[in-house]
């Protein structure tokens, strides 16, 4: 509808027996996302689809139910942001409408928010940046450079 | 309608055989149409933080450019600029306080008013020239030539601006206008690996070898493309990915819009066979679609 | 000794502030001279004091006003309220090439300036160029590999480094523009064979005899032959010849 905003974000009602810190964490990639954790129900399909899970430490869905435990730290480290490809067939699969890659993204901006690059440009060698197509760069350091 | 076609960073480098036949066949399709004259760089990717403003100012201010150039549509044919053009369009549109955020940035520009449509080339072929209208204009028809066709996901996903929503198979109904047998494989909506082929090679490849074992397994002649990126992923370095091992043959990967400038019995330099792989340029000497000399 | 730095005229002052400290200054100078005026001596960010030479970047405000303005010190005038610090240098990645080696495609600029790609055009460089360089512009031709796009459009930059210190990307893009240039001045541009020709005459001798014989002429020999050398008439048309064909092919 004109001039609504697109969503109307609800509060995400974080369980009280999660720990303050963990709390923030989470409640830090609720609002950066917009989406609810609490509203996955584990179904696993994201999964089951996501093209890059093989490569994560463990799978999206696990990521999530870390996440409803608020053990943001966690996903962190098991790099699902990082190996994400933007692919978003999580999202049109899930039965319950999440908007997953949004919670991810979120995740891998709590690490580049605090100027910490997830991939390093002066590692990337010269043929292939030399060999690339722009899109590749562009895409490349907009998701996982600070 | 007034068409500004958006043309992208990739299309006027490697991507330029995505480009100029796709450009012709719309005059000769009778489209008309004007490049933008002034733009930049959409950003390739949509930015999904809920805060995050300064991400949409790229593809904002092409859509500003449009307006300024009295355009009401825009046409883009690299899928993730449509994808992210699209989506900056959707949200600018649904959310007025983020509009006059980034108009209010944007303060040595006109503001932009919402007016614009973007659109990708096959809708454009689909809805407003039609696969009749685009049939009667082949005068090479593919000969049933297997093709495999690969959407990725930037022309189908999310769904607010799916080019297919009701899953008719644009790709499918295009090869068949232009005589070709659209083959069936699991990964035709897949992703093709995107950017990870340049921030983690090795997984980027073992996504990408998915792709080129599903259109072998289906017996394809050739894995048809619409974006510079999975161009890069599934052509450029198929052979590093056949290389890794396993069961995987060479399938060449051609360009939907070269096909289509084949179809419409463009010049031969209009879709650059010179930036195709050698399996491709063989593929269309060996069926009698280009003359040898021309590649 | 001559104050050259305060006019004759009678002027007022106003204040500005220099990194936080007010000063009044006389209201007709530049920043520059108004520094100096203040006491300040230029040791550094300060060159040509003609506007071209990039040295003396300044960035200031206005009072109850949040933009943020650009101008060279020895070119803007000052205005009341001035709030300004001088940029005389902003760290920049400039990249290490053999000008004689490198290839003049687009690859090899984005070889060595991969933070090409980090740019989301905002178009904080545009806006805070001095010389009003389309910066967003000259990156996004070089984007997309147009060489002479953005050699032409980053003509007029002074390398004041400006752009540099807004760039969200952080990019250093005066020094990507200027190896724009000089791939495309260097090696794309149509070379002036016009002037290959004068250059091979010259070496090849033509002119040794006119250059001997003047070495050897005086001083007032030499004002008499230039006062009295033949001119194009101003109002010539293209049938005009001059009189001694010396020295011409």
């Amino acid at each position: 509808m004109e001039g609504e905003p697109a969503t109307t974000p609800t509060p995400v009602e974080i369980p009280g027996n999660i720990d303050p810190v963990r709390r923030a964490a989470l409640a830090k990639v609720a609002e950066l996302s917009g989406e609810n954790v609490y509203e996955c129900m584990q179904c696993g399909t994201c999964s089951a689809v996501c093209p890059m899970v093989d490569s994560m430490n463990f799978t999206t869905r696990q990521g999530i139910h870390y996440l409803q435990f608020g053990m943001v730290e966690k996903v962190i480290d098991a790099r699902i942001g990082e190996y994400c490809a933007s692919c978003h067939t999580c999202q049109v699969r899930c039965p319950r409408g999440i908007e997953v890659p949004k919670i991810f993204e979120a995740v891998r901006l709590l690490s580049l928010r605090m100027n910490e690059d997830l991939i390093t440009l002066s590692e990337i060698p010269k043929e292939t940046l030399e060999g690339a197509p722009q899109i590749a760069m562009v895409s490349a350091f907009r998701k996982l450079t600070a | 309608m007034r068409i500004a076609y958006y043309p992208g960073c990739t299309m006027k480098t490697r991507a330029a055989s995505l480009e100029l036949a796709a450009v012709e066949a719309l005059n000769v399709l009778g489209v008309e149409f004007t490049e933008l004259e002034r733009w930049n760089c959409c950003g390739a990717v949509f930015s999904l933080a809920e805060d995050d403003l300064i991400h949409h100012v790229a593809p904002v201010r092409n859509l500003v450019r449009a307006q300024q150039e009295g355009c009401d549509t825009v046409v883009t044919i690299c899928s993730q600029c449509y994808n992210t053009l699209a989506r900056a369009n959707l949200l600018v549109r649904g959310d007025q306080e983020k509009l006059e955020t980034i108009n209010r940035f944007m303060d040595e520009e006109p503001d932009y008013e919402g007016g614009i449509e973007v659109i990708h080339y096959l809708t454009l072929l689909r809805d407003h020239v039609g696969w009749d209208a685009l049939k009667a204009k082949v005068v090479r028809p593919l000969d049933g030539l297997k093709v495999a066709p690969f959407y990725g996901c930037t022309l189908l996903r999310p769904d607010e601006v799916s080019i297919d929503p009701l899953h008719e198979g644009v790709l499918e109904q295009f090869l068949l206008a232009l005589g070709a047998e659209p083959v069936a494989h699991s990964a035709a909506t897949e992703c093709c690996g995107s950017y990870q082929m340049l921030a983690h090679p090795e997984e980027g490849m073992q996504r990408a070898a998915k792709v080129i074992g599903s259109a072998n397994h289906a017996g394809a002649e050739a894995l048809v493309l619409s974006c510079p990126l999975c161009e890069y992923n599934l052509g450029t370095r198929q052979s590093d990915v056949v290389a890794m091992g396993g069961e995987l043959k060479p399938v060449p990967t051609l360009y939907f819009t070269q096909l289509l400038g084949i179809a419409l019995g463009l010049e031969p330099d209009l879709y650059r066979l010179d930036l195709a792989g050698p399996e491709a340029r063989d593929l269309l000497v060996e069926k009698n679609f280009v003359a040898a000399a021309t590649v | 000794m001559e104050t050259a730095v305060v006019p004759e005229v009678a002027t007022k002052t106003v204040p500005i502030f220099v990194m936080g400290k007010k000063y009044e200054v006389p209201d007709t100078l530049t920043i520059m001279k108004a520094l100096e005026y203040a006491g300040y001596q230029y040791i550094r960010g300060c060159g040509c004091r003609g506007g071209i030479c990039g040295a003396c970047a300044t960035v200031y405000r206005k009072a109850g006003d949040y933009k943020i303005y650009t101008g060279l010190a020895c070119q803007t005038v000052v205005e009341p309220e001035m709030y300004l610090a001088q940029i005389p240098f902003y760290p920049a990645n400039r990249a290490s090439y053999d000008f004689e080696e490198i290839e003049a495609t687009p690859e090899s600029i984005f070889k060595l300036y991969p933070e090409l790609f980090r740019c989301v055009a905002c178009n904080a460089c545009s806006k805070v160029c001095p010389m009003d360089v389309e910066v967003l512009d000259y990156v996004s031709a070089l984007k997309r590999g147009d060489i002479k796009a953005a050699a032409e459009i980053s003509f007029d930059c002074i390398q004041c480094g400006l752009c540099t210190s807004r760039c969200m990307g952080e990019m250093a893009q005066y020094h990507i523009a200027q190896l724009a240039r000089r791939l495309y001045g260097g090696k794309l541009a149509p070379k002036a064979e016009h002037l290959q020709k004068m250059c091979d005459d010259i070496e090849a001798g033509a002119f040794d005899e006119e250059l001997a014989k003047l070495k050897t002429l005086g001083v007032d020999d030499m004002k008499k032959i230039y006062t009295e050398r033949e001119m194009e008439p101003a109002m010539s048309d293209e049938s005009w010849k001059p009189a001694s064909s010396a020295g011409l092919a």
